[in-house]
């Protein structure tokens, strides 16, 4: 099968046209939804196993000779993040089944996430930085769709910066597109990353790097580029912010992660000197953001913006410790992310509000809910043996080995903030004297925990299992740190 | 005040169908000569957006029983449609197939996979069109 990388693209998108015909019969949307994301994912396995035992899998669209086509690579990088993204997409829409309400569930709201899977998955998987552009607005028009769904004051407020941010970086993008292509002629990234050394202006390819940093650092929400995030991801309701936290910030990091390590290295001096303080800055910018609100959504939301830092610190120092250590930590943070939101959300829901400081004293009522929390939280901030630690520990180690030993005590110190920031949900909220809590059913609690809780399970396993899954990550960086096999994939037929 | 639209109303209805028969031309001489679902698309909602304009939403609405979310959906499963037939011969994605067939009246034509694929690209673009337009317009 030549086209298998293209079926984790194009199953959801089948299935959010189908969804698309019968809005209001709530329970068809919901069996056809689930049963989109699951062959979804099914397919995304198969493609794993294809990556994982015949290598790097490409495909030129149209069967047009490679350079010219639109090719779709797969390599073990982005093989592993479809299947992660896919992975949480179908977590939060068990989530969002008993959470996102029926008025919502019947205006298009599966769709919008079948699309959005559709764009992060293309995203992903491409192998065109033109088609790259046109896969980020398929997503952003699905967030578009979701961050204005349901129509409340907050989230039509902040839709319009959302939207207005996004259309500008966009308008970025092309431009830095038509740069890249009138210097180098070609738009194929295998191709770009054969004729990039070729190029002796060194100097305008920098400013083309560094235009691209600036495109991408919107999407990832770097420092300083990162104001528009806490806000907008504030309005929407929890499932849909778990999906965003979870996906959308993580493409721009990919695109990143994908362009710096496969053509843009040619002065590896400036740009990635410049990548490592602007991801050092990122971290300290979120921790501060982490610590200085008594909102657990914005808490949670502000470690997004760390854990960018974090990422792209590693893929900075362009070591196979780092590099891993980034791909480690990408996959980690999708996971625990999502499971963290989703875990913020049944907070809210329980005690009716988001403010810290009218929470306490749930521990009597939902132990286990306490400490499942609690071990979600020590996975985010890397306590060994759970999944934040080994990315942690490799980008770490990658920042010593490189030239950024300080950005490496940065990680270090700032890891302890990141525990602050969480652990103080866990206090506030669950320790402490009581606070009025809304009666939930049993029912009703169980069918917004029970994904909750194998979400976090799973990154329990991530982690404690780090072993198993670090022969994948270390083929991941194989095709990062070694751009031939990604370009002989793509340009040898 | 009542405008008077006599003069709109009686030139749309020779209009309307001037504008159809130019987007059924321009659809068709897509793929070798500038045009193709994309335009075709657009110059039929405009011809529907021009009666809206004459007549009232309502009166369309009567004559013109479409609901245009279902028909972008359909338009979208006929494109992906299309381009999956790929995905059974085992060629890459998008791979287009053609042949030239002796047709009578038309004489030699070439055939494409790429107009089946137009075809779901001009229902998208007539449900999308009209879907907006209708949503803006019908706030009032």
């Amino acid at each position: 099968m030549s086209n298998l990388a293209l079926f984790p693209i194009v199953i959801p998108l089948i299935f959010a046209a189908i969804l698309m015909l019968f809005p209001k019969k709530l329970h068809m949307q919901r069996t056809v939804a689930i049963a989109g994301v699951v062959t979804t994912l099914a397919s995304a396995l198969i493609l794993f196993s294809k990556v994982n035992s015949d290598g790097v899998q490409a495909v030129t669209l149209g069967s047009w000779p490679a350079p010219f086509g639109i090719s779709m690579v797969s390599d073990m990088f982005s093989v592993l993040l479809v299947l992660s993204s896919t992975i949480v997409t179908m977590f939060v829409l068990f989530y969002s089944i008993p959470t996102i309400g029926v008025k919502r569930e019947q205006s298009f709201y599966y769709p919008a996430v079948l699309f959005l899977m559709t764009g992060v998955n293309g995203a992903f998987t491409t192998g065109d930085i033109f088609n790259l552009f046109v896969f980020i607005e398929v997503l952003l028009m699905a967030s578009y769709a979701l961050i204005v769904h349901g129509g409340e004051k907050p989230q039509l407020r902040e839709s319009i910066k959302y939207l207005l941010v996004n259309i500008i970086s966009s308008a970025l993008f092309v431009s830095a597109v038509a740069y890249l292509y009138s210097v180098t002629g070609t738009l194929n990234m295998a191709d770009l990353a054969v004729k990039i050394p070729q190029i002796e202006a060194v100097g305008i390819l920098t400013v083309i790097a560094v235009l691209f940093l600036v495109v991408f650092g919107f999407k990832a929400a770097i420092f300083p580029l990162y104001f528009w995030l806490p806000g907008s991801y504030f309005a929407p309701p929890m499932a849909i912010l778990a999906l965003f936290g979870a996906l959308l910030t993580k493409v721009g990091v990919y695109a990143i992660m994908r362009t710096y390590t496969l053509f843009f290295t040619m002065n590896t001096g400036f740009t990635h000197e410049l990548l490592a303080i602007i991801a050092i800055l990122t971290i300290l910018a979120g921790c501060v953001g982490a610590l200085a609100y008594f909102d657990v959504k914005k808490i949670i939301i502000y470690n997004i913006i760390i854990a960018v830092g974090v990422i792209l610190f590693g893929i900075s120092q362009m070591n196979a410790a780092g590099v891993e250590g980034s791909i480690f930590y990408l996959v980690h943070d999708m996971l625990i992310k999502a499971a963290l939101f989703l875990l913020v959300g049944i907070l809210t829901v329980i005690f009716g509000t988001s403010d810290l400081r009218k929470m306490g004293g749930l521990i009597k009522n939902y132990p286990v809910f306490g400490w499942t929390f609690l071990v979600a939280a020590f996975g985010l901030a890397g306590i060994p043996p759970l999944s934040g630690f080994p990315g942690k520990l490799l980008i770490v180690q990658g920042g010593f080995e490189g030239t950024h030993f300080w950005g490496s005590l940065v990680i270090l110190a700032t890891s302890l903030l990141v525990l602050l920031s969480v652990v103080r949900i866990f206090i506030y909220a669950f320790w402490g004297e009581p606070a009025r809590i809304k009666t939930i059913n049993r029912k009703h609690y169980l069918s917004m925990f029970v994904p909750t809780a194998i979400l976090v399970a799973l990154t329990v396993v991530l982690g404690a299992g780090a072993e198993l899954f670090m022969p994948f990550i270390s083929d991941a960086g194989e095709v990062l740190l070694n751009p031939s096999l990604y370009i002989d994939a793509v340009l040898k037929e | 005040m009542r405008t008077n639209d006599v003069m709109l109303q009686t030139a749309t209805k020779v209009v309307t169908f001037i504008i159809l028969m130019f987007a059924v031309h321009i659809f068709f001489a897509g793929h070798y000569t500038p045009g193709g679902g994309f335009v075709g698309g657009l110059l039929t909602a405009s011809a529907i957006v021009l009666l809206m304009l004459a007549f009232d939403i309502p009166t369309i609405k009567k004559i013109l029983p479409i609901n245009y979310v279902v028909l972008t959906a359909v338009g979208l499963l006929i494109a992906i449609a299309t381009a999956s037939a790929s995905i059974i011969f085992d060629v890459p994605f998008f791979t287009h197939a053609y042949d030239y067939f002796d047709l009578p009246l038309f004489g030699k034509t070439s055939l494409h996979s790429a107009l089946l694929f137009d075809i779901g690209v001009y229902l998208v673009v007539v449900g999308v069109t009209m879907t907006i337009i209708q949503t803006i317009g019908e706030d009032e």
